[in-house]
């Protein structure tokens, strides 16, 4: 296969604790693994190298606690990475130490993306977030202090009990901050999850009210100078930043269909037709780098359509045209004249984009598009 | 075989009070299967039937007791076949009437009873279930014998279950019925009480000789419709196919006729031989017309065809099916049809849902109206929406309802009749406890959810029949639905003016429920003639994406959208508006609605 992918994924599942909300592949405890874990993630790299170009558009370390891995591992990782321009690592708000931050910058990490979720320490306890607002604060000053800027702060709207004065306030706190980007995301309540048997009943009766969140979220953060250039997500506009596009360099492949290659427990690749994810299990993930076997995967083949239809789907979360050539007719034109007769398309030299109410409709708008 | 040793006859019984088991044990009794072949309900031999314990389509079987032949007609047990049962008893000499023992009369049991009783049938009276902790064969047997004004005593108790007194019931039928008396010398005649569509060998008819001889080849003629056709086949049931060289007077058997329309030949004709052709037909013909109409539409659009086929399918084994194409600008291309009455629709759809596997959406039932539109002929509709805007006059099918209740039901009864423009006939009481009711309603008031109400009113006790009493004018119009502004013909109905605002409005507030929200507002409005009568708003949506789409996310969020469009492909279309199935069929919850 071609080498071509230019953005690499690397999945750090340990946590110190597990979040009720969270559906991501985490393991608590087994710190004695983390060197083994990280051996694991090299060798698997070494297998799928000839998949990559040898300069990449981007790394992201994602988990997880991506930080909280033991600083020795976190670092012999970072340094055996292959060269990318940006690289990103998630963290959560209390493991920035100033040492950490110094970790990061000498490994040519230079995207930070802070866990904040809320600075609200009842919402936070609700979340069963360990961090307390000030981690926030103090986390973002250490990064810009060892020269990191480029940080991203998380927040969640739609917490159980959370009233739109809370949701406010958090936005008002996060700009208080100017972190160089924001993403927010409403919280996803899964059926089944301890989390939803807890606070469903709560989320259903504050439903109605919710359902404006996206909207308040959008206004706040746009009215404050960020560029609201997906679904979820906000950087600051170049303006403000001396031309800097500070886009998710990384996140913004995904959206635009680009190939990207995962390492890691339960980590997905894509790369031309085929998708894969690595099973989730730590256990069977290390003893195959033991035999010295690729981990075990779950394989998909992506018919035309289905890539097609993702490039629609992903395509239209963000605030650029989409061009229709290339999609084999996979848009209803029909259906396009009618949502733009609504108000939710724009429909201009053989591309699309949404407006902004069309992007708060996303999910029904693209369905209809792909009829 | 001579008159004077045969003996036809009937089971009348309400559903589940045991008449195909008394049926079954009596073909085991008289050797007529043996108990290795016997199947537990012989007689129903449709899927649906033996599932749903009733029997849909008549058939008769011969069997041989102590040196006669007799004949049990099978009768069809339900309201909507009043006719088919009416000919079934017309080719006995007498019935069985069957009562459990721990239930009493029902309703159903009531209007057959009385059905024979008007054909001249003598009534042997039989309480079953005698074996039953429950059971109350006292009770019972005085209230069958106050009905038939028979002595108690000669209420036969049996357990067709265990076997228990079966045979006296055979000597009974003996001792009790009387034998045939038609004119053996005299031109053939025979009466259809039913008929069948067989796939190789056409239109089977069951009939009973009344006078004369029937033999096979000879070219006979159907009297009412004017068919001729040559008898292939002639024989009896016993309980398979036996073919004869000749059907007697008095005797009852089957005519194979080659025919390949059903319809050509109708339940209650005369058959008579062409060369000695009888003068006049035997009495009591009917044309029966469906009375309640539906629009059958396939799910998916693609499925038209085979619906089409498999309502000509039907069609050859129920006559008393009408089906007409019918376009519904919000339902596509479908079928108009016609039914005697609500089990029959229900036997229809079930049997196109199970035996062709189609899916389909089925609108509201409405009646026939009969409408003179102004300055014009009387014309008969069968959809609402066909109804004028204006007209002369227009009339409504009416029923007279009869329904047997505990009595201390009567009050809740009387609420539900008169809500529904029920006029109060008659009230007696067939026993301390239970009452017999008679009620006059327009037949559009019981189609769509009365029996569910009456049986939730009463608690399950109350039995009903009906019987239809004819045409009368009424204060009728019609009500239209507009969604986004666009009338929905198959959400249209036809309502008493004095009821068009209430259920109006009750409709309008049940669309709210069923139209989900859109990306944008949508009006919900009834409508008589210009005039809108209610309104309500379905709140277009502010929201509808996923938060968060990432590499590891993009497959499950491809089936989400997957999902999502194939669930938008199951709407219809209306004016702009995604209109779920469901919604179409909010009219017949609608009486709960207006309860709330």
């Amino acid at each position: 296969m071609r080498a071509a992918a230019r953005h690499l994924y690397i999945h750090l599942p340990f946590c110190a604790s597990r979040c009720g909300y969270c559906d991501f592949v985490t393991v608590v405890g087994h710190g004695d693994l983390h060197g083994a874990y990280v051996d694991a993630i090299l060798g698997e790299l070494d297998l799928e190298r000839h998949l990559l170009v040898p300069e990449l558009d981007s790394v992201y370390l994602g988990g997880g606690t991506p930080t909280l891995t033991a600083p020795r591992e976190l670092e012999r990782l970072l340094a055996a990475l292959p060269p990318a321009r940006e690289v990103t690592v998630e963290a959560n708000p209390e493991t920035v130490t100033p040492s950490l931050a110094a970790l990061l910058s000498r490994n040519r990490v230079n995207r930070v993306s802070i866990g904040a979720q809320s600075f609200n320490t009842v919402l936070l306890d609700v979340l069963d977030r360990r961090a307390r607002p000030n981690d926030v604060r103090l986390a973002l000053h250490r990064l810009r202090d060892a020269g990191i800027d480029n940080r991203s702060l998380d927040l969640i709207y739609g917490i159980p009990g959370q009233t739109p004065a809370d949701l406010a306030r958090d936005l008002d706190e996060a700009l208080a901050l100017e972190p160089e980007h924001l993403s927010a995301y409403e919280l996803e309540a899964k059926p089944g999850t301890r989390f939803t048997h807890a606070h469903g009943a709560e989320l259903l009766r504050q439903a109605g009210e919710l359902e404006a969140y996206i909207e308040h979220v959008v206004e706040r953060l746009t009215a404050a100078g960020y560029r609201w250039y997906e679904t979820a997500n906000f950087c600051r506009v170049p303006d403000l930043v001396r031309g800097r596009d500070l886009r998710a360099r990384h996140n913004l492949g995904y959206w635009l269909g680009h190939d990207y290659l995962g390492l890691g427990v339960g980590a997905v690749s894509t790369i031309e037709n085929r998708r894969w994810r690595n099973a989730p299990s730590l256990r069977r993930y290390l003893a195959a780098h033991a035999r010295r076997e690729r981990p075990e995967r779950e394989l998909e083949t992506l018919s035309t359509h289905e890539r097609a239809t993702e490039r629609v789907m992903l395509g239209l979360r963000l605030d650029e045209p989409l061009p229709l050539d290339g999609l084999g007719g996979m848009v209803d034109d029909a259906a396009l004249e009618r949502l733009t007769q609504r108000g939710l398309a724009v429909h201009r030299d053989g591309s699309v984009l949404l407006t902004p109410r069309g992007r708060l409709l996303g999910g029904g708008v693209t369905a209809r598009l792909l009829a | 075989m001579d008159q004077s040793h045969i003996r036809n006859f009937s089971i009348i019984a309400h559903i589940d009070h045991g008449k195909s088991t008394l049926a079954d044990r009596i073909l085991q009794l008289t050797d007529t299967v043996s108990a290795r072949e016997m199947r537990d309900q012989m007689l129903d031999s449709m899927e649906l039937e033996r599932e749903r314990g009733i029997t849909i389509k008549a058939q008769a079987v011969r069997v041989h007791w102590k040196g006669h032949e007799l004949n049990l007609i099978d009768t069809p047990g339900h309201v909507d076949f009043t006719y088919e049962v009416s000919r079934s008893l017309q080719a006995c000499e007498g019935a069985l009437l069957v009562v459990d023992a721990a239930q009493g009369i029902e309703a159903q049991t009531l209007a057959n009873a009385y059905l024979a009783i008007e054909n001249n049938l003598e009534i042997v009276p039989v309480v079953n279930k005698i074996d039953l902790p429950q059971a109350d064969p006292d009770g019972a047997a005085a209230e069958v014998a106050d009905l038939i004004g028979d002595d108690a005593a000669n209420v036969l108790r049996i357990s067709a279950k265990t076997g228990q007194g079966v045979d006296a019931v055979l000597d009974a039928i003996v001792a009790r019925i009387p034998a045939p008396a038609g004119e053996p010398d005299a031109p053939s005649r025979a009466l259809i009480f039913d008929s069948s569509y067989d796939q190789y060998r056409g239109v089977v008819a069951f009939v009973r000789v009344v006078d004369g001889v029937f033999r096979p080849r000879e070219h006979l003629r159907a009297m009412a419709l004017g068919t001729r056709f040559e008898a292939q086949e002639i024989g009896y049931m016993s309980p398979s196919m036996r073919p004869v060289q000749e059907l007697q007077a008095g005797e009852v058997g089957y005519v194979i006729t080659g025919l390949k329309d059903v319809s050509e030949l109708r339940v209650g004709d005369t058959l008579t031989a062409e060369k000695r052709a009888a003068s006049a037909p035997l009495p009591g013909y009917k044309d029966v017309k469906p009375m309640v109409f539906a629009g059958l539409f396939p799910t998916e659009s693609d499925d038209y065809p085979e619906l089409r086929d498999a309502l000509e399918k039907l069609k050859l084994n129920d006559a008393a099916l009408f089906y007409e194409p019918e376009t519904s600008q919000a339902l596509g291309f479908g079928f108009r049809c016609g039914f005697l009455g609500l089990l029959h629709m229900e036997i229809v759809r079930e049997r196109l849902e199970r035996e062709f596997d189609l899916d389909l959406l089925v609108t509201a039932p409405n009646v026939a109206y009969r409408v003179k539109p102004l300055n014009e002929e009387w014309v008969e509709v069968h959809t609402p929406a066909d109804l004028p805007d204006s007209f002369d006059e227009v009339e409504e099918p009416y029923i007279k309802a009869s329904i047997i209740v505990p009595k201390e039901f009567v009050g809740q009864v009387m609420e539900l009749c008169n809500d529904r423009r029920g006029k109060f006939d008659h009230l007696e009481y067939l026993s301390e406890q239970r009452v017999h009711l008679t009620y006059e309603l327009p037949l559009a008031e019981i189609v769509l959810d009365y029996y569910d109400q009456l049986k939730s009113r009463t608690r399950g006790y109350a039995s009903f029949d009906y019987d239809l009493a004819g045409f009368r004018p009424g204060n009728l119009a019609r009500v239209d639905i507009l969604v986004g502004g666009e009338p929905v013909d198959a959400l249209s109905l036809i309502l008493h003016r004095d009821f068009a605002y209430e259920r109006g409005k009750a409709l309008v507030e049940k669309l709210r429920e069923e139209i989900p929200r859109q990306m944008f507002d949508v009006a919900i409005q009834a409508a008589v003639g210009a005039r809108i009568i209610a309104r309500e708003t379905v709140k277009a949506r502010r929201k509808d994406v996923l938060a968060k789409c990432y590499g590891g996310d993009i497959t499950r969020k491809r089936k989400l959208l997957e999902k999502q469009k194939a669930g938008k492909k199951r709407m219809k279309q209306v004016g702009g508006v995604e209109v779920p199935q469901e919604a179409f069929l909010a009219v017949l919850n609608l009486n709960d609605v207006a309860k709330r």
